[in-house]
């Protein structure tokens, strides 16, 4: 789960081209949208892409993101359940 | 209509470089000198920003400040080509990933109105935003919507711009085309015509304004454009009758400013016009491009501004012909006075 | 007060027919135009329903007089706009100034996006004369030679607002006294690039859209042209159809709110509304139909609402979204619906808001939702886009 964590800050300082920040500027349970990281809609369209390229999940609609992305946390348990999940049922 | 500021995001790094060592480049295209943008563009709007957009939005920040003004009432902008790295981005990937895992920023940042509307964002600017994207006509088009405005008395100042980008897939597809000599110097492009011009790039915006300031640059006495003219003379008939609306003659200009490119073809058509009249050109410092007229405006104004020309000694010219057109298609002449 | 610019003809292509006459008849009779993608070259076939003309581009080519091998934006621009010119029925035209003001988002992309494979694997490769129509303005070239139109030529692009602001440009050109007789509107044909764009922005219903109900799910895209012709009162005289209707109010304002998201309360639809109000001289209550900008997604409908709500809250007019017949058609959706105002007040109708269901619950308001046959003296017509790009258009019935 850390590294995860890890490896998403990553991954979303470089989709989302946040060029001044650093893995360590952005808190596992930090909001990611409005008063956190400052994202908006258009960022949680790019972070459904990041999911479906980097981890092949696919969100339903973009209503699920809400959850989803409300913290780096909430992503790598959510990305963790689904893997377990299509494991399971594989 | 008067231009009470004029500032380019170009090849060039100012108006005062153009006399202490104006910027030269070699093969087929100049490049645009960019500012340090953190200074002019809020940094959360520009992580998305392309340079076009980028360059757009910092002449029309710097222009605005020139002029003084926090708020025009129309933002206008031409642009031939629009945003093309987003859209080279979006296409590329859409071919490369079959329609797949496509990111959505690149396709909303190609839009053609990208520039203005991220312009009204960063000032919050509610007022008529509105961009045109015709070919060579793409800038003068802008000003003159700003000018049926301002004869509707639907506004008083406008903010508009020129802005056209090169990237290497644009470039390697309008080279095929044969636009382009190979290994060209620019700042001998004017004076030794060959087969083919250089490519370039640039963003130049102004504000305009009904009325003189303290600070007017010029004044915008009369602009008019020729689509495809049956013959070269329609446009030299056209210049006099627009002399003779302003009451004026040949004699009464003191500089052409032309849009000559160094290509052989395309500069037969300047010397249609050649007066006995003093003629500097712009397109050695900026390159060809589809609004480059926006730069050889911007160049005009500063130079009836100051009173001075780049590579002409001791002339202090009050009224000038700026004439350009784009690929014997779009034809436009502006002519200016000093203020 | 400047002079009055009168409409003296029409010309549209829709997925709904592909003249003014056709047109009026699936709008009569409740016929939307979106279905299975027949036409364009996609993955997503089969998935998402569009609003195609429905016609190759072998078919469009020679209704227009044009090669096949065009882009298809050229094809119905070039269709649509000899209807407007032949429908004015302005006699010797060629002793007026006359001038071509067309629109569109993507210009010549259904080639490029041909093109570009080949030319992605070697820069050398891919045939020229695929791309040498790609920039917006080569439509309106094509379509302006095909007319012998020449005086005045130009193309605005913002966006899904993009006719709308190159109709009120031509009048304001014509009140100006620097045209007298203007073709304008725009135009966009569907591609690969707009289809997959709005798709990575999830708002494409997979269904036939329902804008301004409650469960909308998004728009459908369509694709099409629209040009109204503009004339000056001294062109209006010499006209045996004398003209009924006139542009008579115009506003273009931004939200500066979000690159693609509405604001929430409508700031830009409201001042566009406003504005257009006030150049026309008429208030909220004199407006007999409002022609929606109406695209059936979650965050239009709603900012556009809210923003009608506002102005409107003495006496709601009856008001649709035509986008429930054509699908949402970008840069022509501004002149289409243009053509449909002035469609309006001439056979006195107002259209249905097809598929409607459910009341919106922030809305104190529903749309038409059957045919409605009455006087109509005056229209508001919105088209919003990308950019914050709002513009509203009034037109009305000369007396």
């Amino acid at each position: 789960m850390e590294q995860l964590m890890q490896t998403l800050k990553e991954q979303i300082i470089r989709q989302l081209n946040l060029n001044d920040k650093k893995p360590e500027d952005i808190g596992n349970d930090d909001p990611l949208f409005v008063e956190g990281l400052g994202l908006d809609s258009i960022d949680a369209l790019e972070l459904i892409v990041l999911l479906q390229q980097e981890y092949k999940i696919k969100l339903a609609n973009a209503e699920e993101g809400q959850t989803v992305f409300r913290s780096i946390r909430t992503m790598a348990q959510y990305i963790t359940d689904r893997q377990a999940q299509d494991a399971a049922a594989s | 209509m008067y231009i009470r500021s004029a500032a380019a995001v170009s090849p060039q790094a100012s108006f005062e470089a153009l006399f202490t060592g104006a910027a030269g480049y070699q093969g087929e295209q100049l490049s645009c000198i960019e500012p340090d943008y953190t200074s002019y563009i809020d940094p959360k709007l520009i992580r998305r920003m392309s340079r076009i957009i980028k360059m757009g939005t910092a002449a029309a920040v710097e222009s605005l400040k020139a002029a003084g003004l926090e708020q025009p009432e129309a933002i206008i902008t031409g642009t031939a080509y629009g945003c093309l790295a987003d859209t080279d981005a979006f296409l590329s990937r859409l071919v490369e990933f079959k329609e797949e895992l496509l990111s959505p920023t690149a396709f909303i940042q190609s839009t053609h109105n990208t520039v203005a509307g991220q312009i009204a964002l960063l000032l919050k600017c509610h007022r008529h935003n509105n961009t045109f994207v015709h070919k060579g006509f793409s800038f003068e088009s802008a000003l003159l919507e700003a000018r049926t405005m301002m004869g509707e008395n639907e506004i008083t100042t406008a903010l508009v711009g020129g802005v056209d980008e090169i990237i290497p897939a644009s470039h390697a597809l309008l080279r095929r085309f044969g636009l382009y000599r190979a290994n060209g110097d620019s700042l001998r492009l004017v004076n030794e015509p060959a087969k083919g011009t250089m490519a370039g790039e640039g963003a130049a915006f102004f504000v305009v304004d009904t009325q003189q300031s303290a600070n007017s640059l010029a004044r915008l006495d009369a602009l008019q454009t020729w689509y495809k003219p049956s013959t070269p003379n329609r446009v030299a008939d056209g210049i006099n009758a627009l002399l003779a609306e302003q009451g004026i003659e040949w004699k009464d200009i003191d500089l052409i400013v032309a849009g000559r490119n160094g290509d052989t073809g395309d500069d037969a058509l300047y010397d249609l016009f050649k007066k006995d009249i003093p003629e500097t050109s712009f397109k050695q410092y900026c390159g060809e491009y589809p609004t480059a007229t926006a730069f050889g405006l911007w160049l005009a104004s500063h130079i009836l501004h100051e009173q001075r020309v780049p590579g002409v000694e001791g002339l202090k010219p009050r009224r000038i012909l700026l004439y350009n057109h784009y690929q014997q298609t779009h034809h436009a002449a502006y002519l200016l006075s000093a203020c | 007060m400047s002079a009055p610019v009168y409409i003296a003809g029409t010309g549209v292509i829709t997925a709904i027919g592909n003249d003014t006459a056709a047109n009026l008849d699936a709008l009569r009779s409740g016929s939307a135009g979106m279905g299975p993608i027949r036409w364009l070259e996609t993955r997503h076939q089969g998935q998402l329903p569009v609003a195609e003309v429905k016609s190759s581009n072998e078919m469009l080519a020679e209704k227009a007089g044009l090669p096949a091998h065009f882009s298809r934006t050229s094809l119905l621009s070039t269709i649509a706009a000899k209807e407007a010119l032949q429908n004015a029925g302005i006699p010797d035209l060629g002793k007026w100034r006359t001038g071509f003001l067309s629109a569109n988002t993507v210009g010549g992309m259904d080639k490029t996006e041909n093109f570009y494979p080949a030319f992605l694997q070697n820069p050398a490769a891919g045939r020229l004369r695929e791309v040498v129509h790609h920039e917006c303005g080569a439509a309106t070239e094509i379509t302006a030679d095909e007319l012998g139109i020449q005086h005045y030529v130009t193309t605005i692009s913002t966006a899904c607002s993009s006719s709308a602001n190159s109709i009120f440009f031509a009048a304001r050109m014509i009140r100006q006294g620097l045209l007298d007789v203007a073709v304008a509107g725009g135009v966009d044909a569907l591609t690969r690039f707009t289809l997959n764009g709005f798709n990575t922005l999830m708002i494409l219903d997979s269904q036939f859209c329902q804008p301004f109900d409650e469960n909308r799910r998004g728009l459908n895209l369509g694709e099409g042209a629209g040009y109204v012709v503009l004339v000056s009162e001294k062109v209006a005289a010499t006209l045996a159809n004398k003209p009924e209707v006139q542009l008579s109010g115009w506003c273009n304002a931004n939200d500066a709110y979000h690159q693609t998201a509405s604001s929430p309360d409508g700031t830009g639809s409201y001042l566009a509304m406003q504005g257009a109000l006030k150049k026309s001289g008429l208030k909220p209550g004199d407006i007999d139909y409002i022609n929606l900008h109406g695209t059936g997604t979650q965050n239009n409908d709603v900012a556009e609402g809210t923003a009608i709500s506002k102005l409107f809250a003495e006496a709601y007019p009856p008001m649709s979204s035509t986008k429930s017949f054509t699908g949402h058609t970008l840069g022509a959706s501004g002149g289409i619906e243009a053509v449909f105002s002035v469609l309006s007040i001439q056979q006195g109708l107002i259209y249905p808001n097809l598929r409607w269901e459910t009341q919106m619950k922030e809305l104190p308001f529903a749309p038409v939702t059957t045919l409605q046959e009455k006087k109509v003296e005056h229209v508001l017509s919105n088209s919003f886009g990308f950019g914050g790009n709002c513009s509203s258009l009034i037109f009305s019935r000369i007396n």
